[in-house]
Order: C-alpha cells, then structure tokens, then sequence
C-alpha cells in the first residue's frame, strides 16, 4: 500500500521529534528513564493543549494572536477562583469559553480580520489576568496538583496525557460531524452554506472549542507550576502556531491535523533543552526552537517533493 | 463630503476626539505638552508601521513577525559598535540599517526556498534573532553617543526630530506606494498574483524589496528608540509587533492586502498613543487600561466594517 499524502505529511514531525530525542538520549544516557522523560516533557502538556486551541482557530482559515494572554488569564483565574471559590471559578472559566464562541460570531458576521480582533482581545484578557493577580502568586486548587502530578505506570504523566489529548482531539476534529463542518468551513466556506449547514455555528463551535481547549491548558499549566502570574503564557501565542504549521497545518484550508499539532508541540518543547544538553549556551534557546522550525519545514518540502516525483512516475 | 470617504479618516477622528477628550480631563494644562509627546511615541509606530504596510500589502498571510527581533538586534549591535564615541554615529547607523536588510533578505530567502507561509518563516528567524540580540547584548547596558541622544530627544521649533524623521520616511512612502511604479507593483501583488505575474510583473523581486524595506525600516527604529532611550534592551521591540499591524489595519487599510493608504498610520498610532494616555489622565490602572485599550481597538474595527460591505480576509 502507497502511503498516502496526509500520512507522509504526519511523518515529518514524528520523524522530528524521534531524531531530537535519539539526539538527546544519545547525549545524555541517563534521560532515557522514566524520570527522565516526566523531566524533558514537564511542561508539554499546557503547550500542547494550547497549540490545539490555535489548530480550531486556524481550521477556519483564522488566526488567534491571544492565545497566549487567554492562557495566562485561565491560569491566574485557576490559581485565584477556582481555588478559593471553586463554583465561581467555574462560572467565570464557563463564561470565558462563551465569549469565545461570541468572538466568533461576531468576526463572521461582520467578517473582521481575526488577527485584529484577536489582537485587540489579547489587551483585554492581559488586562483581566493584571487585574486578578497584580502579582505572581495564587495557589493550584489541590485536586488539579494531584492531577498533573500522577505518576502512572509505563508512562510519564506527560506523555500519557498528550497522547490522550490527541486522541480527544483527533477524534473531534476527524472524527465528528462538528468536525468534518468546521474543516469544510476552512476548505472552502461557500460550498459548506450551499450545502444547509450553518457556517456562522461552526465558527462558533470552532471558536468555543479553541476557548475550552485554552482554559484547559492555563488549568494545567497552573497544575503544573503551582502559581500563576499575568505574563506566565505569554509565549505560547507564537508557539502553539509554530506547533500547529509543525504539525502539518496549513494557514488556509481546513488542512490541520490534532495528532500532527501535538507532536509539534513536543517537539517545541524538547527544542528548548536539546540545547542544554549540547553545553551551548542558553541564549541560543529560543534561537534553537526557531532552527528546528526551519530545519522541519525543509524536510517538509522535500517530502512533498518527492511525493509529487511519485505521481507523476 | 469625500473626505469622509477616505479610509483613513477614521483613525484621524479617532485620535483627534481622544485628545479632546484628555485635553478637556486637565482642563487645557497639558495641551501642548502631551501633543509633543504624541509624537514622538507616534514616531517610532510609525516607522515600523510603514513597513509592515508595504509587507501586508503583498496579500493575504504576508505578515512580518520579525520587527521585535530585528529592533533588538539593530539597536544592541549598533550602540555596541558606537560604543559611546559620537564620529562612530554614521557607521553605528549604516550597521543598523544593514543587519535590517540582511534580516530581510533572509526572511524572504526562507519564504522562497522553503515555501512557507511568511507569518512562519518570519516567525522562526524571528527566534533567530533574537537569539543573537541575547547573545550579543550579555546584560550590558551602553549608552549612546551624545550627540544621538541629544537628536533623539530633541526638537525643532517645538517639533520633535523623531517626529520629523518619521514624517519624511511618510512621505517617502506616500510617493512610493501611490506614485512610483514599484508602489503600484506591491499592490497589484496583493490585489491578485497570479495576475500580477501573468502581466509580467517580477513578482519575486518586488515581494523581496517589500520584505527588506520592512526589516530596514525595523532596523531604523531599533536605532533610534535605543538611542531615544538611553541604550538596548533585550525586550524593547517586544510592543511593536502588535502596534505594527495594529497601525496599519486601525489605519484603514486592507488587512488582506492590495489597498493600503499612508496617512492612516499617522492617525492609528497617535491614537494607540493618546487611548494609554487618556486612561492614565483619567487614573486607570494597568488592568483596567488594557482592557478598554483592546475594547478600544476592536470598536474602531467594528465601526471601520460598518461603513463599507463586510470585506473577508485573514
């Protein structure tokens, strides 16, 4: 059997990160462990979940310049409410995926350029997190620590989980007829009305699902780090889209893959202390992320060079 | 009225009712004062602003992501080299504006060997960058030569310098976006490439001039604000990436590319400037100041998409 475009297109980025993780083992025997491994993905769990947020948004063909405050807003609203008086905490996260959904309503209906929009609503949801923690601190509500902290067998915490979000996440986006629609809405939004459905609904869903795919990764992430603070995501905005392009996603099209944008998370993750296992210095970090970036991308294209060699052979 | 037309008239009304508005909170006291320092922060918005203008024009998904980064680089690697001495002021300038273009060229280089979507491409060597800003900047703090400081801070008849520089680099702009033919290539691009090229257009060529403006243009403003401000920091480019794009769209042109207008700019960051410190007069704290700032940003959205038909983009 032919492996097909969409599974070559999956490859890349497991093929990425297997080669950062032979690289890394092979630097560094000892990570090849079970406590090993929960110490390299620590923080992959939070990234991952907010690089599919972005995946929901950018099927529609759009763009979320706020994930990253939305996050830190979920956070620092895990570590204040949701620990001190759970139910409200609850409301005001329920509340924060609904105006999500609203957001997209409103850039459908009046066909707003969503990064301006999404640009504009980074200020508010920084401006929320100021004002709910002017100051790092906040405490993670008990049953969440217990959580992000289990310790299951065979697998670390954070590879199990990621592997259980991209099931999730998979399976709602290839899987469910919600899916199929808000991919249909990306690919080609016309033929989608044409056909009945309710392209303002899948934007929304779309949106609605980006917002609880979000407050999701602020909760974990405040599982995570115990505390929170206004600024604690603010990085993840860029990630979570180099995540979901590295994950075989297309800005335009409905092209985007749960499965490939977690991986693309990982390996994001694992860019950042590759490079602290070489000995070079730390102010090459985030230089590294953005060299693998580059690095998978030409990969990319000679694999899709050498699938088109195929057709025409 | 064809003035009320225009698409940038709304960013105009806008800054223009904000400074009435804080004007009228301290009963006239700072009228003049705070105008001036409208444009001087308006300055350097304006400078990136035009650049990412010319990027977006390209179409839609051209974006450069890279400014902060270049800003940094530029600003760090050009007072390290002038390391204080006022005659190293014009080399200090030409590296500034080199390590611009040369991010750039390797932006578009990316985009074009690599095939990928420019928001990503910036976006990696954006990494890269400042990356080497990090590197290259180890915590110092250095001065810039007087005599730039001095210029960056100073004005001409009550007209801040920076504000006239920007203003020059405008209208350079103007005139090259409405009135020379490489102008009315980077639009027909964003408008539609394929056509674009089918009338013969050296579509690469422009797209890449437009990509190494843009970083040039970062690289100048990294320049000044380093010497505007005393010396580089590592996260002094960190706000323009926003208040770039934001400039350009608030300013009335086409987030998806192919219309875009000049004097838009002017009127979007001056009023991204006055709408911070028209919540300062009235005492807002920080929280709060965010907040009416990007509900501020998407009500003049909002009101921009009410006056012409609902145009889809990106």
């Amino acid at each position: 059997m032919r492996p097909t475009a969409d599974l070559i297109r999956l490859a890349v980025p497991f093929l990425a990160l297997g080669a950062l993780l032979a690289g890394v083992f092979w630097l560094q025997p000892r990570a090849m462990s079970y406590t090993g491994l929960n110490l390299l993905f620590n923080l992959a769990v939070p990234i991952a979940l907010a690089t599919l947020a972005q995946m929901f948004v950018i099927a529609v063909n759009d763009l979320d310049l706020s994930m990253g405050a939305f996050v830190s807003f979920a956070a620092c609203v895990t570590a204040t409410f949701l620990h001190d008086t759970p139910l409200l905490g609850a409301l005001i996260l329920f509340a924060a995926v609904a105006g999500y959904a609203l957001l997209g309503v409103i850039i459908h209906l009046r066909g707003l350029p969503a990064i301006v929009v999404t640009l504009g609503m980074s200020f508010v949801w920084l401006g929320l997190a100021v004002m709910i923690l002017p100051a790092p601190g906040g405490a993670a509500p008990g049953w969440l620590r217990a959580l992000m902290t289990v310790r299951p067998p065979l697998l670390p915490m954070a590879l199990a989980a990621s592997i259980l979000i991209a099931l999730a996440a998979h399976l709602i986006m290839a899987r469910s007829s919600l899916g199929v629609l808000i991919r249909g809405v990306g690919g080609n939004e016309r033929s989608v009305a044409r056909a009945g459905w309710s392209v303002l609904g899948a934007k929304a869903a779309a949106y609605a699902l980006a917002g609880l795919f979000g407050v999701l990764a602020g909760m974990a992430l405040v599982g995570l780090t115990t505390s929170a603070d206004a600024n604690i995501a603010l990085r993840y905005t860029l990630l979570s889209i180099a995540g979901v392009i590295l994950g075989g996603g297309e800005f335009v099209g409905g092209r985007v893959s749960a499965v490939g944008a977690v991986v693309g998370a990982l390996t994001l993750t694992l860019a950042g202390s590759f490079l602290s296992f070489l000995r070079l210095s730390p102010d090459w970090q985030i230089g590294a992320q953005g060299a693998i970036l580059i690095l998978v991308l030409a990969l990319r294209l000679g694999l899709d060079a050498l699938e088109r060699r195929g057709v025409r052979a | 009225m064809t003035l009320l037309r225009k698409p940038w008239i709304w960013a105009w009304i806008a800054a223009i009712v904000v400074y009435a508005a804080t004007i009228a909170a301290t009963a006239g006291a700072s009228a003049a004062g705070l105008a001036q320092a409208a444009f001087t922060f308006a300055a350097f918005s304006v400078i990136v602003g035009l650049g990412q203008m010319f990027v977006i024009t390209l179409g839609p998904g051209n974006v450069d992501l890279s400014i902060p980064a270049t800003m940094t680089l530029a600003g760090t690697v050009s007072l390290k080299l002038m390391d204080t001495a006022d005659a190293m002021a014009l080399p200090g300038l030409a590296v500034a504006l080199g390590i611009g273009a040369g991010v750039g060229f390797a932006n578009y280089a990316l985009i074009k060997a690599l095939r990928i979507p420019p928001i990503i491409a910036t976006l990696a060597l954006s990494f890269v960058v400042q990356s080497a800003a990090i590197w290259t900047n180890r915590g110092l703090r250095i001065k810039p030569p007087e005599t730039l400081a001095a210029f960056s801070t100073g004005n001409l008849w009550g007209i801040p310098n920076l504000a006239i520089v920007a203003s020059l680099l405008t209208l350079a702009a103007w005139v090259l976006l409405e009135r020379s033919a490489w102008g009315r290539r980077v639009t027909a691009i964003g408008q539609s490439l394929p056509a674009a090229r089918r009338a013969g257009i050296a579509v690469h060529g422009v797209r890449l001039s437009a990509y190494v403006l843009c970083a040039t243009l970062a690289g100048l403003c990294g320049f000044l604000l380093s010497c505007f401000s005393g010396g580089a920091a590592l996260n002094m480019g960190a706000e323009y990436l926003l208040i770039s794009i934001a400039v350009v769209v608030i300013g009335g042109s086409s987030v998806a590319g192919g219309n875009s207008n000049v004097p838009g700019i002017w009127g979007a960051a001056l009023f991204l400037f006055l709408v911070v410190s028209m919540l300062n007069t009235y005492g807002f704290g920080a929280g709060p100041r965010m907040i009416l700032t990007g509900l501020i940003i998407i009500a003049v959205i909002l009101a921009a998409s009410l006056r012409g038909p609902a145009s889809r983009g990106m």
